[in-house]
């Protein structure tokens, strides 16, 4: 058994942040990952990072409070008010702290951070590296780690990669470590920690048409809720207007913030013909632009029936080298398209999961000695819908906040209990046994029911949402969860086993793709993402509240919390 | 709907004596990549093969591997672009194969962190960001585009004979230092890629440059990195005399 004062689960951006800041903290702390850090979904986000720095002329009067509002507005005044508050008053420092540590943001003619704008702002206010900003931040944050790993020598810094969790190890409703599946050895192993940190990501790969990593998936969520910590608003999922036909690769908000159109098999800007984006067009909140793309792609206006365009030729060759080189690159490669010369083919794909974990503005759970951030963890600060360039921001700014607070946790003496040396044993012979009982199934091949999952998603529970096909959605997913216990593997043994890894995770989607699809019938109103053609308007009466699901065996048991509406009066949400 | 044959390399090295090649029918798809043929094989005909991938839109380098003749990353690599009926495919070079193309990569980042891969500023950072000019930024373009997928280091052949020899990703990383204006450890990092197993080893062949999957200019960087060393640490000597 490894002991670590606390363990962060995540080697993206949210969790590289919160070890950084234990360190800061003097607590020593591993990190574990189930890929190599670098290779986190963090190194795909592309357009930028908010942060009211105030450097562009048309933003010069930007302020914390103002990024704050934009942020409550865009969520459709789901979010906590003060811990959108607090993510745009952290927002400057952490930004230049990035800079302090090495990001080779863009630079204004003066020097400074460039800034461009993107949704749900008036003005530019996302900071930006070319248009590989996740790339850049989560090399140097990796980069950072290694100062300090090569500066520890009684291990203040580890980082454990290629390990899966798969379990928490959970006593009395405290918290204790984490079960670790070693891929490289196929060892069960377990983390004994005073707290531990989740920052697994987001779980886009419940969707088969998504722009997540391969391992964007539903586990690391799943893991804390079935060890009895409830998961927060999980229905609501952001719809990215633009992704390649085809794979969902992400073409960046960047390319409409640089100036792109949306043109419909006519040519027609079509974002003029509805209200709520005739304003704003192109750069109007994605959640708009996604279903007004939808409805065109329905009504018969967009290509194959499957696609609209988004055209970048006006922009001019060099503008598109200099500002957005990786989407040329990405299009070339993957559609055969060079944006210099033709349009790109692109439509909707689910992209961001703006619930998850439950926390408070802490990143504190409900379960003592656990902690989350980064996009699995729902603080919440993106409410019903998030703002383009403010989840980077959050990994940074509550990636930070979750080690700042699970430091003060250790060293005020943890949750003061002292675990029976036995439930570390216990948890990893059980580990085993679940493990080995996975190569023991029925006939049911695991990707068969994935493919079943991605397809009901896509299909059940996607821009636009209604009660019939949601109930026939989760319908589905309840068979596919009993079908689940009849799988079969072909490979055996531990070590590298991808097959029992992906099995492992397709348990993870399931159990997520329920929460979801659950909470999105439960929810009978349309606010942000979630669009209800049965219930096409908000109703704060009744539904201005977070949806909290705790695990049950037969489905969740769902309940509400408050939210924070503290600062700002829930207002239409117009643009 | 067509169907194309993979001929991979397997090799477990707990298992096997030697390494062999298996073959697998897989039909094909309008748009199909090299990585989602691996995955039809790993889901439907064998799923004891080993690979890694993460991002499938070639920017986390993950899944660089031989693929027909040269390296490549898998996910951005479609099997129509092959023109070929036989896909084959092997892990990189210079790596020892932990299982069929699964590959330890340890020494390579090894070598990466040994040029203290981090920026060493010479001053207290300012209150707000340190400037940059868009001329100083600029130096940065391509370099930093480098993803640490390890297809330079597995087709450089110094490498062959040279295990301890940086390989170019390393190098490529302390000249993305030294072009960076808010870096000052210009010295310390010199001695870091001195010496008979750095950058001196580098022999202009191209190798890294040619498969580079984000087409940066690597031997280029490296002989500026040698021109710079060459200038700051022997010109004044030079000088002297
Ligand atoms: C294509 C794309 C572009 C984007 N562009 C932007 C943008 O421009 N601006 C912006 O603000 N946001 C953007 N986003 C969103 C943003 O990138 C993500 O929300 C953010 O990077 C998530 O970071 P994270 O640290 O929370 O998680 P991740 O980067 O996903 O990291 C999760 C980590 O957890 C580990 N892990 C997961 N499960 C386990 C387990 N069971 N055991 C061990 N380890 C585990 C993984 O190995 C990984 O290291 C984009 C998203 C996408 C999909
Ligand atoms: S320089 Fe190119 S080939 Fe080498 S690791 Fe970086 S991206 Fe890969
Ligand atoms: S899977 Fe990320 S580079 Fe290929």
């Amino acid at each position: 058994m490894r002991y670590h004062q606390v363990v962060v689960v995540g080697g993206g951006l949210a969790g590289l942040r919160a070890a950084l800041e234990l360190n800061k903290r003097n607590v020593k702390v591993a990190v574990v990952s189930k890929v190599h850090p670098l290779r986190s979904h963090s190194v795909e986000a592309q357009g930028g990072i908010n942060a009211s720095l105030g450097n562009h002329p048309r933003g010069s009067h930007d302020s914390p409070e103002l990024h704050a509002f934009d942020t409550v507005k865009g969520s459709d005044y789901l979010a906590d008010q003060k811990a959108a508050l607090r993510l745009t008053e952290d927002a400057p420092k952490r930004v230049r702290e990035m800079e302090h540590w090495g990001v080779p943001f863009s630079r204004t003619p003066d020097g400074k951070i460039a800034q461009r704008p993107f949704g749900g702002a008036g003005f530019p206010r996302t900071c930006f590296a070319s248009d590989k900003t996740g790339h850049v931040l989560l090399h140097t944050l990796f980069e950072q780690c290694v100062k300090y790993e090569q500066a520890s020598e009684r291990g203040e810094m580890v980082i454990y990669d290629e390990q899966i969790v798969t379990g928490l190890v959970v006593d009395e409703g405290v918290c204790h470590g984490v079960i670790v599946w070693n891929f490289q050895t196929g060892e069960i192993d377990v983390i004994k920690s005073e707290a531990v940190i989740f920052a697994t990501g987001g779980a886009g790969r419940i969707f088969g048409k998504t722009t997540n990593a391969l391992v964007s998936t539903g586990l690391g969520m799943a893991i804390p809720y079935w060890g009895g910590v409830p998961i927060k608003d999980f229905e609501f999922v952001q719809f990215h207007p633009t992704t390649l036909f085809g794979t969902n690769i992400l073409m960046t908000e960047g390319a409409r913030g640089e100036g792109g159109f949306l043109l419909n098999n006519e040519g027609e800007r079509f974002l003029a013909n509805y209200d709520d984006s005739s304003k704003a067009m192109e750069v109007a909140p994605r959640d708009i632009v996604a279903r007004n793309m939808t409805r065109e792609i329905d009504e018969g206006r967009g290509f194959e029936d499957e696609y609209l365009h988004l055209d970048l030729r006006h922009l001019g060759r060099e503008k598109i080298l200099e500002r957005l080189p990786g989407i040329r690159d990405l299009a070339m490669k993957f559609v055969h398209v060079d944006p210099i010369e033709a349009p790109i083919p692109v439509q909707p794909g689910m992209h961001y999961t703006m619930g998850g974990i439950d926390t408070d503005e802490t990143g504190a759970s409900r379960v003592p000695g656990f902690y989350a951030a980064g996009e699995c963890g729902c603080v919440s600060v993106h409410g019903a819908n998030r703002l383009g360039g403010n989840s980077m921001l959050e990994t940074i700014v509550y990636g930070a906040i979750a080690g700042d607070s699970a430091a003060q946790f250790v060293l005020d003496g943890g949750s003061g209990k002292v675990p029976d040396e036995k439930i570390f044993d216990d948890a990893k012979n059980r580990e085993l046994a679940r493990l080995e009982g996975m190569f023991n199934g029925g006939n049911e091949n695991p990707a068969d029911i994935k493919d079943e999952l991605e397809s009901t998603m896509n299909r059940k529970c996607w821009v636009f949402r209604e009660e019939n096909t949601l109930q026939e959605g989760i319908e589905k997913i309840e068979e596919l969860r009993e079908r689940y216990k009849n799988i079969t593997l072909n490979s055996s043994g531990l070590r590298l086993n991808f097959d029992l890894l992906w099995a492992l995770e397709l348990g993870g989607n399931l159990t997520m793709a329920e929460v979801m699809i659950k909470g999105a019938a439960r929810r009978k109103e349309s606010r942000g993402s979630q669009f209800r053609t049965d219930y096409p308007t908000r109703d704060d009466a009744k539904w201005l509240e977070h949806t909290l699901a705790y695990y049950a065996q037969d489905g969740p048991r769902f309940e509400a919390s408050d939210v924070d509406l503290s600062i700002w009066e829930p207002k239409e949400r117009k643009y | 709907m067509s169907e194309v044959t993979f001929k991979i390399l397997r090799y477990d090295p707990k298992t096997d004596k030697k390494p062999h090649v298996e073959q697998f029918k897989v039909p094909t798809k309008s748009g199909m990549t090299v990585l989602d043929g691996l995955y039809y094989i790993q889901e439907h005909l064998d799923g004891s093969l080993a690979f890694r991938s993460s991002c499938r839109a070639g920017v986390c380098g993950s899944c660089a591997m031989h693929i027909n003749g040269t390296y490549r990353l898998a996910c951005e690599t479609q099997i129509s672009a092959l023109n070929s009926a036989t896909i084959k495919v092997r892990p990189m070079a210079h790596l020892p194969v932990m299982k069929d193309l699964f590959v330890d990569m340890d020494p390579f980042w090894e070598k990466f962190k040994h040029i203290k891969p981090y920026l060493i500023p010479g001053d207290e950072p300012a209150e707000k960001e340190r400037l940059q000019t868009t001329d100083e930024r600029a130096h940065l373009d391509r370099i930093i585009d480098c993803i640490l997928c390890g297809a330079c280091f597995a087709s450089c052949t110094v490498n062959n004979y040279d295990e301890e020899y940086l390989g170019p990703a390393a190098l490529l990383k302390a000249q993305r230092f030294f072009s960076d204006s808010r870096d000052a450890a210009i010295e310390e990092r010199m001695d870091l890629v001195d010496g008979e197993h750095g950058v001196w080893r580098c022999h202009t062949i191209f190798n890294c440059q040619e498969v580079c999957p984000k087409e940066i200019d690597i031997t280029g960087s490296i002989a500026v990195l040698k021109r710079n060393m060459v200038a700051n640490r022997w010109s004044p000597s030079l000088k002297k005399q």
